[in-house]
């Protein structure tokens, strides 16, 4: 058992195996994606109150789940990093940091969007919206202070710290619309309970939710292969990389 | 002395820090004088009028303190860092999570205390009934603590950056915010008649998990820092 | 079609969201795919030097 973790924790069999991940994970999320677009685009009922506007969501709300999916799996990650030491653990978290900045840029934009037909404003200071905004910072200073180290392993170390401190933020941003009255709606989807919404607006929901997750995992694997390379020049592994790759 | 108990540890540790402090006391009045200025800014540019000052008096003196304590971070370890003490302090004996701790409570004794103490005289200044302040004054003593702890973890990470200035406050802010917004809503609710209790027990909550978790992760930062 | 593309009044704010989820998509996969390769090709190059380097030696 531990000898198949810790071949999945070398470089140089995380870089094949991505390697012949990555075109599958294209597929399905390609297929995923266009599922989810004619579902929220075509199939989907307009709204009875909100019209068509409302099919913002199929984009907002689960780019806003990445947000906060990826910000845990980051803190995951850097609790593995810090712990164990392990190398891959800590070029997969700088790897998604990026993409959980993206994330939750869109959330915010389709937020705005979506919120000016709806409420009126392109931004209110409730508490879902500031705390979603605050992730956004936190996303920004995990990159920055990783690009302002020079040293990439004490980079690396002092962004798990960083990332595992900001956890607190995941709570707050989750129970907002319950702690406070806010502007923002309450939760439709939850894991326990039976969603408030119709089924046939959810599935394309549901369905746009795995696409972006297998996108996540898609962006993240083509970054990390790409820090890697950045990281280990030198390394065997890599040689024989690329003595495959001039041999095609 | 022969009986080299813990007592000792830390009270020649509290000792040492306070009269470093005391030779450097003017330093101690920047957080002090940086609070009093940005809160005298706001009547002087919004204007006199009561009410409104009245209203938005909690978030101006939280504000105010929030960037006192971001502005004396730099200096907790930064003097250690820059002339090499805060390796001898790694590799001494003494455990460096209770040097930690001491050092922090010192500079929370110092820089923020005076701070919370001269809040009253502000608040007051900006219309604030006595009912209110003494839920700003709880407030802030549950909440500097945490912002204090945070700050600190923060910037002990960047010790090996130069100019981390900026880097430092973009980087505190998502932790900050928090903080700031349920030591504000404590206030509000004094001051709209409702109980503060809610939000005094989550900054306690709060103050006690820094409190008992941000001296390990100062000490691993330090060592991160100290390492390089 | 057209009603498609009008989407009820509200063509300006589900069409921007959509395209600039499609926008951000495509960055978070061809940048990092492009600096891959990049990436690929300076550790091809430093590898080269040294073993020119210890040739040389």
């Amino acid at each position: 058992m531990m000898k198949w973790l810790h071949t999945m924790a070398s470089s140089a069999w995380f870089y094949r195996f991505s390697g012949k991940m990555i075109p599958w994970l294209m597929g399905i999320f390609g297929v995923l994606f266009l599922v989810g677009l004619y579902g929220g685009l075509v199939a989907a009922p307009a709204d009875y109150q909100q019209g068509d506007a409302f099919r913002i969501i199929y984009i907002h709300v689960p780019a806003a789940w990445m947000s906060l999916f990826i910000y845990i799996v980051m803190a995951v990650y850097g609790f593995i990093a810090l712990v164990w030491r392990i190398k891959l653990a800590e070029v997969l978290l700088i790897s998604s940091a990026p993409i959980g900045a993206a994330f939750t840029f869109l959330a915010l934009v389709t937020g705005s969007l979506w919120g000016k037909p709806m409420w009126g404003t392109w931004w209110s200071w409730d508490a879902r919206l500031t705390s979603e905004l605050l992730l956004l910072f936190l996303y920004w200073g995990v990159i920055g202070l990783y690009a302002a180290i020079e040293d990439k392993r004490t980079a690396s170390r002092a962004v798990s710290i960083l990332t595992l401190i900001g956890v607190v933020n995941i709570p707050i941003i989750h129970y907002s619309v319950e702690w406070w009255n806010t502007l923002h709606q309450g939760s439709s989807v939850t894991l326990t309970d039976k969603p408030s919404m119709a089924t046939e607006m959810l599935i394309p929901l549901l369905v746009m939710a795995t696409a972006f997750k297998v996108y996540y995992a898609i962006s993240l694997l083509i970054r990390t292969r790409a820090e890697l390379v950045e990281r280990e020049p030198n390394s065997k592994w890599l040689k024989q990389v690329i003595e495959e790759n001039n041999h095609e | 002395m022969n009986k080299m108990t813990p007592f000792h540890d830390v009270y020649s540790l509290i000792s040492s820090e306070f009269l470093v402090a005391f030779r450097h006391r003017y330093e101690a009045l920047n957080p002090l004088l940086f609070f009093v200025l940005v809160c005298l800014l706001f009547p002087l540019g919004i204007g006199p009028s009561p009410q409104l000052l009245n209203t938005i008096a909690p978030g101006i003196i939280w504000a105010a303190a929030l960037l006192a304590i971001l502005m004396s971070l730099s200096n907790v370890f930064r003097t250690e860092y820059d002339d090499g003490r805060l390796e001898l302090m790694v590799l001494a004996n003494h455990s460096l999570v209770l040097l930690t701790t001491i050092k922090l409570l010192a500079h929370w004794c110092l820089n923020v205390l005076p701070l919370i103490l001269l809040s009253p005289i502000i608040a007051s200044a900006l219309g604030m009934s006595f009912d209110v302040q003494i839920t700003l004054i709880l407030s802030l003593l549950l909440g500097t603590p945490v912002l204090l702890l945070v700050g600190t973890t923060v910037s002990t990470l960047t010790l090996v950056i130069p100019q981390n200035g900026m880097l430092l406050a973009l980087l505190v802010l998502p932790l900050y915010v928090p903080v700031l917004i349920f030591g504000t809503s404590a206030v509000n609710a004094t001051a709209a008649g409702m109980s503060a209790a809610g939000p005094l027990y989550v900054l306690a909550a709060l103050c006690v998990l820094s409190l008992t978790l941000s001296p390990f992760a100062i000490v691993s930062a330090i060592k991160i820092g100290v390492s390089q | 079609m057209s009603e498609f593309l009008y989407m009820g009044g509200y063509a300006f704010h589900v069409w921007t969201s959509y395209a600039l989820a499609f926008v951000v998509l495509l960055i978070n996969i061809l940048g990092p795919s492009l600096r891959h390769k990049k990436k690929l090709q300076r550790a091809c190059d430093i590898q080269q030097l040294n073993e020119i380097q210890s040739n040389d030696t």
